[in-house]
């Protein structure tokens, strides 16, 4: 893997979602407390990218939160090129990395201000960034309209003339205003059709290989992350249960959760393989089971993984938490 | 075969200060009596508002502009709505996206198939109350009897769509349209209610109307298939046909465009440009400014549905199939 970009170790967040004061004294309901992201450790290696992928509450978009500076980690480190983004104290200090790296959300429509020109949207990190005005800053927001494949004249108008799909293009020639290094994509297409989906991915695809960035990409869909990904981590509430090469992951998966993530895309294809859908759901972080976390929906399960927690350990060319994979039970 | 469902040249308008704007355009097609047919579509196709017009739920200013809608040789495009009501769960049953808005919030899920029962069929309450346990348990429903006293928002999203297709299937009908039905769910329980969904629909022997976005569902729940795009068909045909060996240009970039897993490659076919808005529907076939393969005809005449392959689509590109179309 080339030098790291980000490396988030021993990354642990929680948010207390308790009632109220008066009604926890008085109802003696206890303090609750969301476990989103529970000691995760891996590394982004310059230019290449890295994919989350889960369920919904896995913690996935929580890490590209932290991994932006949205949060600050309950424990341990995010660290953006050397720089622990937790020990970054004012917003002055801050300024010159969030530069470095920019978002891109998933709604386009909430993440677009509807009010601005389009223009406007894509000169603010110019302007906040200080780095360009004048007739060099609408160079520029022509340049980013270019390059996104829409038409310098777009910038005359207002975000509600345009197509999801627009949008999308809208928001990824703001987050490159700046010239970013690092971008972090929380479900960038699954708002949008499949057809405007594999617009956007040959577009990130695309700008990639041009200027050299490096992605955190978020999904929940398989078959998108196996298209974009050099590596891949699969979450489960709040912990990382496999990391490896995406091309590995996808070719051998070893975490009992991994398969069975594999198992449920529907069959295009249509071998007529028989699926077996497991059973069962996600259990609530805020009360995650004991021990291995996957262990209540896992036909692997013993003793140990009902009462101790597995390590990601290294297993060939990825790295698994798993206990039957360890003692060689799978 | 005569089908249990037969729409011919439906068309649904919207009356807007402009005139009318027309979301689905003359589209016909069959479903056999228990068969499973996919409607797919990106949005706006008018995929959801054939639905809505067959169990007869447009909103206005929607409004069915044409065509007939026949259930077992009866038309009911036209019934009054009183009439309409009593076919609804007794004969079409209907599942939608968000279990939640299928549901009534402030009643527990036993009252609420209790009364759909009841209202479709002469079981006294007790009776009732014995079909509707035995309903949970057929749609996989753990510890059903204590779950039927309780509220939907006791439910997680799968068990809730759980119990929207146990009051789907309360009355047994003989269609159900589903629109989406899995979109909101995630993929480990979207995996369980497409079999269950399955399942329940070959045991019952009830015909399916699956609405989806999803090319994966439709792959493998459908029989076959039919192809939306600015509110008409655009290809129809047996599912692995439609899958293997798209006919119409537009299925052609639809099924390129989604990423599959385990095929490498660099880049996904991109059909260039957006689905035309209502208001601007391009003359000749609505494809033809995004089309690789447009011409003349295209921008001028509209091509109705001819067959394809073991299919059928509506491009001039197969009238006479003298030029093969390539991926």
């Amino acid at each position: 893997m080339p030098e790291p970009l980000l490396r988030a170790s021993g990354l642990v967040r929680y948010f207390d979602v308790s009632a109220p004061w008066l009604n926890r004294v008085l109802e003696r309901k206890p303090r609750a407390v969301v476990k989103a992201v529970d000691g995760i450790d891996f590394e982004i290696g310059r230019g290449e990218t890295f994919s989350l992928v889960g369920e919904s509450g896995c913690g996935k978009s929580t890490v590209a939160r932290l991994a932006v500076g949205l949060y600050r980690p309950t424990r341990g480190r995010i660290e953006f090129d050397g720089t622990d983004l937790a020990t970054v104290g004012s917003r002055r200090e801050m300024l010159p990395i969030r530069r470095r790296l920019q978002m891109i959300f998933q709604d386009p429509y909430a993440s677009l201000n509807p009010r601005w020109r389009v223009r406007e949207i894509i000169a603010e990190p110019l302007r906040t960034h200080r780095l360009l005005s004048g007739a060099a800053l609408d160079e520029r927001v022509d340049e980013l309209l270019t390059q996104v494949k829409l038409d310098p004249a777009d910038g005359e108008k207002y975000p509600h003339e345009f197509s999801g799909g627009q949008r999308q293009r809208i928001s990824i020639a703001r987050a490159l205003a700046a010239n970013p290094e690092f971008l972090v994509a929380d479900e960038p297409t699954s708002a949008l059709d499949v057809s405007v989906q594999a617009q956007i991915l040959n577009l990130m695809k695309d700008l990639q290989r041009d200027l050299g960035l490096t992605y955190l990409f978020i999904s929940h869909n398989l078959a998108v992350v196996s298209h974009v990904s050099d590596r891949v981590g699969v979450m489960y509430l709040g912990r990382l249960v496999e990391v490896g090469e995406a091309r590995e992951i996808f070719r051998a998966p070893r975490h009992p959760y991994t398969r069975l993530l594999l198992d449920t895309i529907p069959d295009l294809k249509m071998t007529r393989r028989e699926r077996e859908p497991v059973g069962g759901e996600v259990p609530s972080p805020i009360d995650p089971p004991e021990g291995c976390a996957f262990h209540p929906r896992c036909p692997f399960a013993n003793e140990r993984c009902r009462r101790e927690r597995p390590e990601l350990l290294a297993a060939g060319k990825s790295a698994v938490a798993c206990h039957a994979a360890e003692e060689g039970r799978l | 075969m005569t089908p249990l469902l037969e729409v011919s040249r439906l068309r649904v308008e919207f009356a807007t200060r402009r005139g009318p704007l027309v979301a689905v355009d003359d589209i016909s097609f069959t479903i056999a009596p228990g068969e499973v047919l996919g409607v797919v579509g990106e949005s706006g196709a008018g995929k959801s508002l054939t639905g809505a017009a067959i169990i007869g739920l447009l909103e206005p200013p929607g409004r069915i502009a044409g065509g007939e809608i026949r259930l077992a040789g009866r038309r009911i495009d036209n019934l009054p709505p009183e009439e309409m009501r009593r076919i609804r769960g007794r004969e079409i049953g209907a599942i939608f996206q968000d279990p939640l808005t299928s549901l009534n919030p402030l009643y527990t899920v036993g009252r609420q198939l209790v009364e759909t029962i009841r209202v479709h069929s002469s079981l006294g309450g007790r009776e009732a109350r014995e079909h509707a346990l035995q309903l949970l348990k057929e749609v996989g429903i753990p510890a059903a009897e204590q779950r039927i006293d309780q509220y939907p928002h006791q439910f997680s999203g799968g068990m809730r769509q759980r119990v929207v297709i146990a009051l789907a299937l309360a009355a047994n009908p003989r269609l159900i349209i589903a629109d989406e039905p899995t979109t909101a769910l995630d993929v480990s329980i979207q995996a369980q209610i497409i079999a269950l969904l399955k399942r329940l629909c070959r045991e019952h022997g009830t015909s399916v109307m699956l609405v989806t976005h999803d090319m994966g569902v439709i792959a493998e729940t459908a029989d076959r298939v039919a192809v939306m795009y600015a509110g008409r068909i655009v290809e129809i045909g047996p599912v692995w046909e439609v899958v293997h060996a798209p006919q119409h240009p537009y299925t052609v970039g639809l099924m390129g465009s989604i990423p599959i897993l385990g095929e490498t490659r660099e880049r996904l076919v991109q059909i260039e440009g957006a689905m035309p808005r209502l208001t601007a529907i391009p003359p000749g076939c609505p494809f033809n400014p995004r089309c690789p393969h447009v011409f003349d005809r295209c921008r001028s005449e509209r091509p109705e549905l001819v067959p394809a392959g073991a299919s059928r689509a509506a491009c001039w590109l197969h009238l006479g199939a003298e030029r093969p179309v390539h991926a």
